[in-house]
C-alpha cells in the first residue's frame, strides 16, 4: 500500500516536472510568436511533427541518446507537452477581441502592460486548457516510462502484464487512471475559476 | 545508413507483417469507433442530459493512461489482437462522438426551418440538411481519432497483439537503434499519410456553399 502511494507520488512528480519545464519554454514561446508570423508557422510545424512521433518511438529514440532513466522520460514529456501549451498560448492571445487590445492601447498601455493587464488574463483559461491536456497526456506517457527504466506507476502494470498477475496490474492501473482523472477534473475547475468575470457573463448568455 | 537499408532488406518480412497488423488494428478500431459514435451522436442530439453523460464517460476513458487501460483489459479479455482492438476502439470514441454531436447541434436553426418549411420529414432533414453540413466536422473527428490511434496502437505490443510497437519494444530491450527505427518510421509515416488523406477527404466532403467562406475547422 505504502509502495503504491510512493509510486503515485513519483508518477505525479515526473509528469509535473515535464509539464512545468514545457510551460517555462512553451508559454514565452507562444507569446513571442504572436508577433512574428513566420516564426509562428515554423514553431507550429515543428511541434506538430513532434506530436506525430508515437510516444513509444520517442521514448525509444531518446533512450538511445540519453540512456535509461527518469531524465529521458522527462525530456520526452517536455517535447510532448510543448504542442498543446504553445498552441493554446498562441491561439489564446491571438483570439482576443481586437477592440479590447485597442482599448488598452488607447489608455496608453505599453506592450508589456498590455500583455500583463489585458492579454494574459483573458487568454489564461485557454492556456490552462492547454496545460490540462499536456498534464493528462504526460501522466499517460509516464506509465510507459517503465520500459526505459523510469519510475512511477508503470512498473507494477508492466510486471503484472508479464506475470499475468491481475492484482499487480490493477495496483498500478487504478491509481494511474485515478491520478489522470483527478488532475483533469481539478485543472478544469481551475480553468473555470480563472475565467475573468466579464467573460463568464457572456458565456452564460 | 546503408547498414540500416540492408537491415530493412534482411528484416523486410517482419516489418511488412508488423505494418499490416498495425494497419488492421488501428483502422479496424477507428472503423468500429465511427460505427458506434456517429449513430450515437445523431441519437444524442436533442437529448441534452444523455449527451452530457455519454460525453463525460467517453472523456473519462480518454483520460485513462493507455498502459493502464491495456492493463484493465488484460485480466478481462486476455492477450492478443482482439483485446488490443477493444482498447483502441474505446479510445477512438471521444473525438468522433464529440464532433458528431457538436456539429449536428451547430447546424443553423434557420436552415432546419427552411427544410421543415419545404415539408421535409425528420429523416429527410437529417439526411439532406443536417448530415451534409455536419460531415466535414465529423470527418475531422475521424481524422484526429485515426492519428491518435495509429500512435497508440504501438502499445498493443504490450499485450501481445503485434504491430509496429513489437519492433520498437524489441529495439528497447536489446538497445538496438535499427529495430526502433524500423518500428518508429513506418508508424510516423502511417500517421502522417493517414492524416493527409483524411484531410483531403474532409475538404472534399465540405458542401460547396460552406467552402466559399473558407471556414477552417478544428
Amino acid at each position: 500500500m505504502d509502495n503504491i502511494l510512493l509510486l503515485t507520488i513519483e508518477h505525479l512528480e515526473l509528469s509535473a516536472v515535464g509539464v512545468l519545464l514545457a510551460m517555462a519554454v512553451g508559454i514565452p514561446l507562444g507569446i513571442i510568436i504572436t508577433r512574428y508570423r513566420l516564426a509562428a508557422g515554423i514553431t507550429m510545424a515543428v511541434t506538430d511533427i513532434l506530436q506525430t512521433v508515437p510516444a513509444l518511438a520517442m521514448l525509444a529514440l531518446l533512450m538511445m541518446v540519453f540512456g535509461l532513466g527518469d531524465t529521458t522520460l522527462v525530456i520526452s514529456l517536455v517535447l510532448y507537452s510543448l504542442l498543446p501549451i504553445v498552441r493554446n498560448t498562441y491561439a489564446g492571445i491571438l483570439g482576443i477581441d481586437k477592440g479590447l487590445v485597442e482599448a488598452g492601447r488607447g489608455m496608453g498601455m505599453t506592450r508589456l502592460q498590455l500583455l500583463r493587464l489585458v492579454q494574459l488574463p483573458i487568454a489564461l483559461p485557454v492556456i490552462l486548457a492547454g496545460i490540462r491536456v499536456a498534464l493528462v497526456t504526460a501522466i499517460g506517457i509516464a506509465t510507459i516510462g517503465v520500459l526505459i527504466g523510469a519510475g512511477g506507476l508503470g512498473s507494477p502494470i508492466w510486471r503484472g502484464i508479464q506475470q499475468t498477475d491481475a492484482v499487480l496490474i490493477l495496483s498500478g492501473a487504478v491509481p494511474a487512471a485515478l491520478l489522470a482523472i483527478v488532475c483533469d477534473v481539478g485543472l478544469e475547475r481551475l480553468e473555470r475559476a480563472m475565467t475573468p468575470r466579464g467573460l463568464r457573463a457572456t458565456a452564460h448568455r | 545508413m546503408s547498414d540500416f537499408v540492408s537491415f530493412l532488406q534482411y528484416n523486410s518480412d517482419a516489418v511488412i507483417t508488423a505494418t499490416l497488423q498495425h494497419v488492421y488494428l488501428s483502422f479496424g478500431a477507428v472503423f468500429a469507433g465511427a460505427s458506434l459514435a456517429i449513430p450515437l451522436g445523431i441519437w444524442l442530439t436533442g437529448r441534452e442530459k444523455a449527451a452530457q453523460a455519454c460525453l463525460s464517460v467517453t472523456g473519462t476513458i480518454q483520460t485513462i493512461p493507455s498502459l493502464a487501460l491495456f492493463g484493465f483489459a488484460l485480466p478481462i479479455l486476455g492477450i492478443g489482437f482482439f483485446p488490443a482492438m477493444v482498447v483502441l476502439f474505446l479510445y477512438s470514441l471521444l473525438p468522433i462522438l464529440r464532433n458528431t454531436y457538436t456539429s449536428l447541434k451547430g447546424v443553423s436553426p434557420a436552415l432546419i426551418e427552411a427544410g421543415k418549411g419545404m415539408g421535409m420529414s425528420n429523416c429527410q432533414l437529417l439526411v439532406m440538411v443536417k448530415l451534409p453540413l455536419a460531415l466535414p466536422v465529423i470527418m475531422t473527428g475521424i481524422r484526429i481519432s485515426s492519428i491518435y490511434i495509429i500512435s497508440w496502437a504501438t502499445f498493443a505490443a504490450f499485450i501481445g497483439a503485434g504491430g509496429l510497437g513489437d519492433l520498437i519494444v524489441t529495439g528497447i530491450q536489446t538497445m538496438d537503434l535499427y529495430f526502433i527505427l524500423a518500428g518508429a518510421i513506418p508508424t510516423a509515416l502511417l500517421a502522417l499519410v493517414t492524416g493527409w488523406v483524411l484531410g483531403l477527404l474532409e475538404r472534399a466532403v465540405t458542401p460547396r456553399g460552406l467552402r466559399i467562406y473558407g471556414v477552417e475547422r478544428e
